[in-house]
């Protein structure tokens, strides 16, 4: 096993792994930027090396960079975490390289992965299932011929597109000739080339994943799907294991086909396969994602592995532990990401000092967090605060005890999009499992009530005592305020314990 | 100790005294026993009549006091009626000019008013960007564009000042 691995990232996940390194008598390297001296992971390395300015391109991208440092610090492998260098087959070239072992995919599978096109041909000749369409250029007789045979509605879409230009939905097959002609208008305008394909269009998709892992020695298995379909802006907002909808036939079927994709692509360590599954269950492939997953939690807690560990040990040569037959589903897991937006201002980001954080504990209940109180939030970094994860023996189990996590949480100084996730949980629709990835937006369409606003004369009773106890704290509101709106202010001085208990004695007159 | 507290727009007259070892509350007229127990710096435990109550004090951005009991958030404002400072805080809140001020660093990406326009509390000045999201800036009040004082692609700092409207 390695002696001394270094994280290239920041944040909740660069925790998760410094914590498995702990676990296995791994010493842990941390690196960070300008702004994330005072950040959770450099307080939890055993080491930690500055490596630059607070834009991520000068710091947790700059490859020369974290390659001095490994070299400086001894580093023997390096740890990409998610996003940043994660799925940079340069990177992983490079560490390669230099000395260090890349604890993920070789470059040669993430480059095939990266790359749709190629991903594309490879996977068809490994017999994987993709949403049916003519993958290059067709005349409109063709395309009507096409559409007869896989079915209505379909979707145009430009060869040279992207961002949903040239893209035309059609329902009828009266409508194929006149979308067939604003397509090619539009895809001509847009890039320069008027060639369209054809697919069929999924209707209320669900997108599920299948978690897989690979060792070096020619060993796969699939550790079950995650069920991801609950999406804001094409962002996961909250993700479970297993899906609703997948049942144990569903689940090999899906698994096998991942399988495949991972040996197709001669691919080692942790990857994810990624699925569109349209009404009748029928499921095809969308991408593999070359790394460990942001919700990677929910499969551990269903399956019994830590997916960190594992990938140390097979980076460093092992064999899977294990073979499929042995992997079981158990139990039921829900993750819900918890980041600074503001859901009353359309989910915009929330930076600043967090003042108080009271964190939930108790059964079921997993919560990795790169977040304390008295903690800056910077600007510069996705605003993913931590992952709250419910666990129980089956979904209501789990659903009720994130409930009750969700009521004990609180984030003080800065906005959260916690209430969000007692919206969705409390939803008849996502008690029922019926998801799509268009159920969010139909969610926040609605009109909202709380249901628990029951106490205004509390929070004004409330709101009285603070006033008398601490008359500054209520009355002075420009302090408060500059205070978790300046970043860069140093941290104001917490009231000092022989006040807080004064005052806690004041209360209590006798 | 007197005080006027507005919940959510509602206003409660309230009268706490000390007790023996309770607050005495009249609220709106009612009296309430309350055993309150600061238990940690914003953090305040109530039991009244045995029921429990934790409530939680925060200060936002944009300098609202909110008191958070179980997930319900409640925006509240307190006025000390004897007291002159916040007499002439309420006097100040709706007269004169308000600067419109950048809640965190960002980029102006567009203006939405011109100086002079006649604006509503709440409709859009300008739109601002920051980490990597848009966002919209609105109004504090009812009235007009007195002046503009940043511009389309310039870059702001938390509490610059973006618009003064009078």
């Amino acid at each position: 096993m390695f002696k001394r691995v270094l994280i290239a990232n920041r944040g909740e996940i660069a925790v998760r792994i410094i914590r498995a390194c702990r676990e296995m008598g791994i010493e842990s390297i941390a690196v960070f930027s300008d702004v994330d001296r005072k950040a959770l992971h450099v307080r939890k390395a055993d080491y930690a090396y500055h490596i630059g300015p607070a834009t991520a391109s000068e710091s947790y991208l700059n490859a020369d960079k974290i390659l001095d440092v490994a070299r400086r610090s001894q580093a023997e492998a390096i740890h990409p975490g998610y996003g940043f260098l994660s799925e940079n087959a340069r990177f992983a070239r490079a560490c390669a390289d230099a000395g260090f072992k890349f604890i993920g995919p070789t470059p040669e599978s993430m480059e095939m992965m990266g790359s749709k096109t190629r991903a594309r041909q490879h996977m068809k000749r490994a017999g994987v299932p993709f949403v049916p369409g003519s993958e290059r250029a067709l005349d409109l007789n063709a395309m009507e011929r096409l559409a007869e045979q896989i079915g209505y509605p379909v979707m145009l879409k430009a060869a040279a597109g992207g961002g949903g230009k040239g893209m035309r939905m059609v329902k009828a097959p009266g409508e194929l000739h006149s979308a067939y002609e604003n397509a090619r208008s539009e895809a001509q305008r847009s890039f320069g080339d008027n060639e369209v394909y054809l697919e069929k269009f999924i209707v209320n998709p669900r997108h599920v994943e299948m978690q897989i892992f690979a060792d070096e020695h020619g060993n796969a298995a699939y550790l079950g799907e995650r069920e991801c379909s609950v999406q804001r802006r094409h962002q996961k907002v909250l993700e479970e294991s297993p899906s609703p909808i997948v049942d144990e036939d569903m689940r090999r079927r899906m698994g096998e086909v991942a399988v495949r994709v991972a040996k197709a692509a001669n691919y080692h360590n942790a990857g994810t396969v990624e699925f569109l599954v349209d009404e009748q269950r029928n499921f095809y492939f969308l991408e593999m994602n070359t790394r460990l997953q942001v919700e990677h939690p929910v499969t551990e807690l269903v399956t019994g592995l830590d997916l960190v560990h594992l990938q140390m040990r097979v980076a460093a040569g092992e064999k899977l532990p294990f073979r499929q037959e042995d992997i079981k589903v158990r139990g039921h897991a829900i993750e819900c990401r918890v980041y600074a937006e503001d859901p009353d201002n359309n989910y915009f980001p929330s930076p600043g000092q967090i003042t108080r954080l009271i964190s939930p504990s108790g059964p079921g209940i997993r919560r990795d967090s790169g977040m304390y109180e008295g903690w800056n939030v910077p600007i510069e970094y996705d605003p993913l605060l931590a992952k709250l994860v419910g666990y129980g023996e089956n979904r209501d189990q789990a659903i009720d005890r994130l409930q009750r996590a969700l009521h004990e949480y609180f984030v003080g100084g800065i906005k959260t999009n916690i209430s969000l996730f007692r919206r969705i949980l409390r939803d008849p629709d996502f008690r029922a499992g019926n998801l799509d990835t268009g159920f969010l937006d139909r969610l926040l369409a609605k009109p909202y009530h709380e249901i628990d606003r029951q106490h205004p004369l509390m929070a004004a009773i409330g709101a009285a005592i603070f006033a008398t106890l601490e008359p500054k704290a209520t009355f002075s509101s420009a302090t408060g305020a500059s205070a978790s709106a300046n970043g860069n202010s140093v941290d104001p001085p917490a009231a000092s314990n022989w006040r807080l208990s004064a005052r806690a004695e004041a209360l209590r007159t006798r | 100790m007197t005080y006027d507290v507005v919940v959510d727009g509602k206003t409660h007259q309230l009268e706490l005294t000390h007790g023996e070892k309770t607050w005495l509350c009249k609220i709106d007229g009612k009296e309430i026993e309350v055993d309150a127990a600061l238990t940690a710096r914003d953090v305040l435990s109530l039991l009244v009549g045995g029921k429990a109550y934790e409530i939680k004090r925060e200060r936002s951005l944009q300098g609202e006091l909110h008191m958070v009991i179980g997930s319900a958030r409640y925006a509240v404002d307190v006025q000390d009626p004897r007291s002159l400072r916040t007499r002439r805080a309420i006097a100040g809140a709706e007269a004169g000019p308000q600067r419109l001020k950048a809640p965190m660093p960002g980029k102006i990406v567009r203006i939405l008013v011109q100086e002079k326009d006649e604006v509503k509390a709440g409709q859009s000045i300008l739109v601002m960007e920051a980490m990597k999201m848009q966002n919209e800036m609105k109004s504090p009040k009812d009235g007009r564009v007195q002046k503009i004082l940043t511009a389309e692609g310039s870059t702001v700092n938390a509490g610059d000042a973006l618009a003064i409207i009078e």
